[in-house]
């Protein structure tokens, strides 16, 4: 019943996600004009609660999801199981969410 | 019978359960010529050791089922001109199945996980009780009406890169049997049927690559039923029936 | 590396186009977290690293990367529908329409950054 339960949490995260990435592609269109600066980009997202609360939740989400992801790649053509298979799992976890909390917080606080 | 015109060059996979090789045959071309006419032919004139199975020769039992120049097919069904390329034809025992000689593949854990997916019909009634009233187009009956058609030639178990990739995954035959009696009104045993499917070995694990039911002979959909699994697993979580 | 016979219809495509964005963009990730997180006490540093999005392979290859998010997430669109609404046979046209709607955004994207 685990696998069905990881599948789910997969499939939820995913759900979540996908306006998020909607939102994510747009910004990323809009603000590519004139070339990146960041300056520009510092100057709109500092101090905001909106960037700061849907970019956290992205990455939260992301980082779920991107675990799963790899965890089901990592059985099926790299045959890890049991423990190896938990440890690389959360470790990308881990990795997403405090690098991706450290880049919120950077361009936020 | 139309004299030969062409030479085919056939590679056949010969071995066992310790290995084995592909080995070149010459094979005279005959008119609507199938697949098995080809391995009958080399089986009778070229060399009797060559095990295959083989029954109703019509397309209607799936145990002619082969790899033909890299896809599952019914060799029986399937004829020279639609597959032979530059003259040359290769022929192999089915993917993801143990073999037991040449074209011959042990069958056994194909059936163990159609039994372990809740294969079994459990009947609630007896002789004793009235014939149960089945409205043939109501949408449960639609659905597994759909699915029930399946001949267990393997074809989709063959075909499935999850089963590679995951070899305790129950596959496409036995999710989609799953299926069929999940929607089957007179079943008694859902309950064990449904955490079936929805264990580590269960329809979660289906990537949605279809190759089941590009390559189903009967024209069935696994993928589909699969998918139906799917959701029927999702509202017993979220029902707290799972 | 040769895709074996049985591999090659449409819908095993799509798997595979969404199984490599998804390892793509995962690993991505953490370069991309990496280089946001320089805005805290490295900003020069940062600005040096942004200053490289101006050489054309560097646009091209963020074309590639909105590419790889948004087939990801549109293939994953039709995914979610595959699963969780009921049966639509049309599987290869929708596969098909995730790639190019993919396809568009990213050269919106590759208008906008040249």
């Amino acid at each position: 019943m685990h696998g069905f339960r990881i599948y789910l949490l997969q499939r939820i995260s995913a759900m979540i996600m996908a306006p998020l990435v909607l939102l994510h592609l747009g910004v990323m269109i809009v603000v590519i004009q004139g070339g990146l600066d960041s300056a520009e980009i510092l100057s709109r997202t500092r101090g905001s609660l909106f960037w700061g609360g849907t970019y956290g939740l992205f990455v939260l989400v992301v980082s779920v999801h991107a675990a799963i992801g790899i965890r089901v790649v990592m059985f099926e053509w790299m045959s890890f199981k049991g423990f190896k298979l938990n440890l690389v799992s959360w470790l990308v976890f881990a990795v997403l969410l405090m690098m991706g909390a450290r880049a919120v917080y950077a361009v936020v606080a | 019978m139309q004299e030969p015109t062409d030479i085919l060059q056939v590679d056949v996979w010969r071995g066992d359960t310790s290995g084995g090789r592909l080995v070149i045959y010459q094979v005279p071309q005959q008119l609507s010529q199938t697949i098995l006419d080809v391995v009958t032919w080399i089986q009778r004139e070229q060399d009797p050791q060559l095990a295959y199975r083989f029954s109703c020769r019509v397309g209607m039992c799936g145990s002619c089922a082969m790899m033909v120049n890299g896809i599952p097919r019914w060799t029986c069904r399937t004829h020279v001109q639609k597959v032979v390329q530059n003259n040359r034809l290769t022929i192999e025992p089915l993917r993801n199945l143990p073999v037991i000689k040449d074209l011959v593949c042990d069958m056994s854990e194909f059936f163990a996980k159609w039994k372990v997916a809740g294969g079994q019909f459990m009947p609630r009634k007896t002789r004793q009780d009235p014939v149960e009233p089945l409205l043939p187009d109501s949408p449960k009956r639609a659905a597994a009406n759909a699915a029930v058609e399946c001949i267990n030639c393997a074809i989709c178990y063959a075909a499935c890169d999850v089963v590679t990739w995951n070899p305790g995954y129950l596959g496409p035959a036995a999710l989609n049997r799953a299926w069929s009696l999940l929607n089957d009104e007179r079943d008694s045993g859902q309950q064990a049927r449904l955490r079936a499917i929805a264990s580590d070995a269960g329809c979660h694990n289906c990537h949605s690559h279809a190759n089941c039911t590009t390559y189903c002979p009967n024209e069935l959909n696994p993928s589909a039923s699969i998918a139906g699994l799917k959701r029927l697993a999702a509202r017993a979580v979220f029902t707290g029936n799972l | 590396m040769m895709i074996k016979p049985h591999r090659g219809q449409p819908l095993w495509i799509a798997f595979l186009l969404h199984r490599i964005s998804g390892l793509g963009l995962a690993i991505f990730l953490p370069f991309h977290f990496y280089l946001l997180g320089l805005a805290l006490e490295q900003s020069e540093t940062m600005d040096g690293l942004l200053r490289w999005s101006d050489y054309p392979l560097v646009k091209f290859a963020e074309f590639g990367l909105v590419f790889l998010l948004a087939v990801h997430m549109f293939g994953g669109l039709r995914l979610l529908a595959l699963e969780f609404l009921p049966w639509n046979d049309r599987q290869k046209t929708l596969a098909a329409a995730a790639v190019a709607l993919s396809f568009l955004l990213a050269l919106g994207f590759l208008m906008r950054a040249v």
